[in-house]
């Protein structure tokens, strides 16, 4: 019995000796839950400028193709600065976000890295961000450092941007015999001109705008509505306008069919049906450039989207952000800002065609201008004028996932748009408690 | 009878410190990766955590202990019931479907007939396809106006269904696949069930005047009800946890007619930042799939045969 006895108390030994090896994190004051709203008291737990320090950074958007742009970028910060030396880890889209989870709760999150909007605000509210002080960003643009800034607080510096513009198959216009879009174009002259060109051929399309969330809160913006009401207390997800400008989208797919439905799209992508030069327009982000110069066999062009009571045009940007309870955020800060907002930062990145900097300063982005096609580049500068931000609340994702599968089943036809936007409404109401 | 006495003792109490540094290695692991994480996921269960707040921090429990709330909300939700009935769906077609599907296939292996043995080659290649690459051939096969298996279905006339773009049909199609993958593995069971039973039973039977047909039910398949048992045990649970089909089919979609319960506990812990609340949707589903298991083997002692 004694033997026995011993022989569990050994392995209880292994077992909280390895638990505790588990836990270093649990004596760090600077984590604990009681101050999780950051202060920027980094100045005292930083070394003095002068000093070397090593941090590390990880991103996920240099993975595929930009590690190399990446690389040069800090080669040139590094000479600039020589005592600060930055470790970058880049890891793929894929994996980043779970793996980027498990860092942070186990207190092994890298000093600095790179957020996508979806997850900023949810990292922000739950205080694993530092805010950033003491740095220059001015030379950024206002819009993009808006979206990542919580009550006022800047969380998170925009890295890059791309934003959307509308996209139209030259030859199809011609061939339907009427004018090309203009920036000045409503959605009812889009309506117009993508019946004209459906009726070119049965499998022939004029637009494509899926009713999906993202192409949703953008054109609700168009009709002057809302997901939730002006301080984000209440959703106003089946608001009349709402239900219109949903109405409409719908009615593109079930009514005029300007739009193919799922089972004409066949499981092809929308990029592929627009090189097919099977459809007339598209809005899709600038980052098709590249993919439909190569693809598409005929003319294309692009203008700013077309909008109804206002303009609006989507805006991506991911951020970068500060580990709050990282020791080195000053030299963190020192880094994420010259690698948004730099000169040179952003002429290597222009030349590698890695997005647009997000920066005021139009000189450094003329380079960007001379490229074509598409032949009317200005209007992506152009689009910025309208941009609209995705509705920034804690439970973003949970948000977004609910109003999606309801939008889905009306742009199958299964749920009236009215009904959908209801449904959508009352399960985020149960769901999610805005604050 | 001494031999049996001291099996169910286990070994002799001094054999056990000689075993202990043999067992270590493997205990330790399994005290670690999985009895742990087992018992943290059930305290997980009573906080409110997001998962990316510091669980070991001081305080944390008294900060973020909430008690049974997280059970409360899930049990008092409409959405726990709606995808228990989407489960529910899945395994009332996927069960019966698979059973038939691997009985014809442990059929066939142990049939002698020309073709068997290049049936031998094929029938377990789905098993061994990765879940992600078959998922994504499949929902190209199934794609309606352009996929294979409608342009099939339209050889003999028929208008085939929107599949995974119809509602009523995205669960369905995802049984389809499931089956399809499934089948030559619990086939494979059943097979090594079905050559155990003695040849001299057929030859009685078939001196009786019995028909294949008759052979099948009434020998075949009560002698193999170990193995049959066994399937049903594994396919049960194994359809509880429906997931990897899922996400990349349908991702819950259209219109929420295939969100499961993984589905669920992955989005509320990996994208919502609800930790607490998908820790207590696991313990649900643990609860539940053990008490189907329960039932089930209560259950077999009215039709599994163990005399064969």
């Amino acid at each position: 019995m004694k033997k026995h006895l011993s022989a569990i108390l050994a392995s209880a030994l292994a077992l909280v000796l390895l638990m505790s090896a588990c836990g270093p994190a649990a004596s760090d004051p600077t984590k604990s839950p009681d101050n999780p709203d950051p202060k920027p008291s980094q100045q005292q737990d930083t070394p003095p400028a002068d000093q070397p320090v090593t941090i590390t950074y990880s991103n996920y958007n240099a993975s595929g193709g930009n590690e190399e742009t990446l690389q040069k970028m800090y080669e040139a910060f590094h000479e600039e600065y020589p005592n600060i030396t930055v470790e970058i880890e880049t890891i793929a889209y894929n994996d980043y976000f779970t793996q980027l989870q498990t860092r942070v709760s186990g207190g092994t999150a890298p000093d600095c890295y790179e957020l996508n909007i979806e997850n900023f605000a949810a990292y922000a509210n739950k205080g694993a961000l530092a805010e950033i002080t003491g740095v220059d960003f001015s030379g950024l643009d206002e819009t993009s450092l808006n979206a990542f800034n919580v009550d006022g607080k800047q969380y998170g510096l925009p890295g890059k941007f791309s934003n959307v513009v509308l996209f139209y198959n030259k030859d199809l216009f011609d061939q339907a015999k009427i004018d090309y879009p203009t920036a000045d174009w409503t959605q009812d002259d889009l309506q117009k001109a993508a019946e004209a060109i459906r009726a070119l051929g049965d499998d022939i399309y004029g637009y494509y705008q899926p009713l999906t969330y993202n192409e949703f809160y953008k054109v609700v913006a168009q009709f002057g509505g809302s997901l939730l009401n002006a301080d984000k207390t209440e959703f106003t997800i089946n608001a009349p306008e709402n239900v219109a400008a949903a109405q409409m989208m719908a009615d593109r797919i079930l009514v005029s069919n300007v739009q193919p439905n799922e089972v004409q799209m066949g499981g092809i992508g929308d990029w592929d049906l627009f090189m097919s030069g099977r459809l007339g327009m598209m809005p899709t982000g600038i980052w098709a450039f590249n993919t439909f110069a190569e693809g598409c066999k005929f003319d294309w062009d692009i203008t700013v989207e077309p909008g109804k009571e206002q303009k609006a045009t989507h805006f991506f940007s991911d951020a970068c952000v500060i580990n709050n309870a990282s020791d080195k955020k000053e030299a963190a800060a020192t880094w994420i800002t010259w690698l948004t907002s730099s000169d040179k930062a952003a002429a290597i990145r222009i030349e590698a065609g890695w997005d647009l900097p997000a920066i005021k300063d139009q000189s450094t982005l003329s380079a960007y201008l001379d490229i074509t096609p598409p032949a009317n580049r200005q209007a992506v500068f152009d689009s910025l004028n309208y941009l609209v931000v995705p509705p920034v609340i804690e439970d973003y994702s949970l948000m977004s996932d609910i109003i999606g599968q309801k939008l889905s089943a009306a742009a199958a036809g299964t749920l009236t748009v009215q009904e959908a936007l209801d449904q959508a409404q009352s399960e985020c109401q149960a769901q999610i408690s805005l604050k | 009878m001494p031999q049996k006495a001291n099996r169910r003792g286990g070994p002799k109490k001094d054999g056990l410190l000689t075993a202990a540094p043999f067992l270590l290695p493997s205990l330790l692991g399994l005290l670690v990766f999985s009895l742990l994480p087992l018992l943290v996921s059930a305290l997980i269960s009573f906080t409110d955590w997001n998962g990316l707040d510091q669980l070991l921090a001081p305080g944390f429990l008294q900060e973020h202990f909430i008690g049974l709330e997280n059970y409360k909300n899930i049990l008092s939700g409409a959405e726990l019931w709606k995808v228990l009935g989407n489960t529910g769906a899945y395994i009332i077609m996927y069960i019966p479907l698979m059973l038939a599907a691997s009985l014809l296939e442990a059929y066939l292996l142990s049939s002698t007939r020309r073709g068997v043995s290049a049936f031998r080659v094929v029938y377990y290649l789905p098993v061994l396809t990765s879940w992600v690459a078959a998922s994504l051939i499949w929902t190209s096969v199934l794609s309606p106006q352009y996929g294979a298996m409608n342009n099939l279905l339209a050889l003999f006339g028929i208008q085939g269904p929107g599949w995974l773009l119809d509602e009523k049909w995205a669960m369905a199609a995802i049984v389809l696949v499931s089956v399809w993958k499934d089948a030559g593995f619990f086939g494979l069971i059943l097979l090594s069930g079905m050559v155990g039973i003695n040849k001299s039973y057929y030859e009685a039977a078939s001196l009786d005047g019995a028909g294949t047909w008759k052979k099948f039910w009434r020998i075949t398949v009560p002698l193999m009800s170990p193995a049959i048992f066994y399937v049903l045990i594994v396919a049960l649970i194994n359809a509880f946890q429906l997931f990897p089909q899922v996400m990349i089919m349908t991702d819950g979609g259209p219109n929420s007619a295939t969100q499961v319960m993984v589905e669920r506990i992955y989005r509320y812990g990996f994208r919502y930042f609800r930790m607490g609340y998908a820790a207590a949707f696991s313990w649900i589903l643990f609860v539940i799939i053990m008490a189907c298991t329960a039932i089930q083997m209560k259950a077999q002692k009215r039709w599994v045969n163990y005399d064969a």
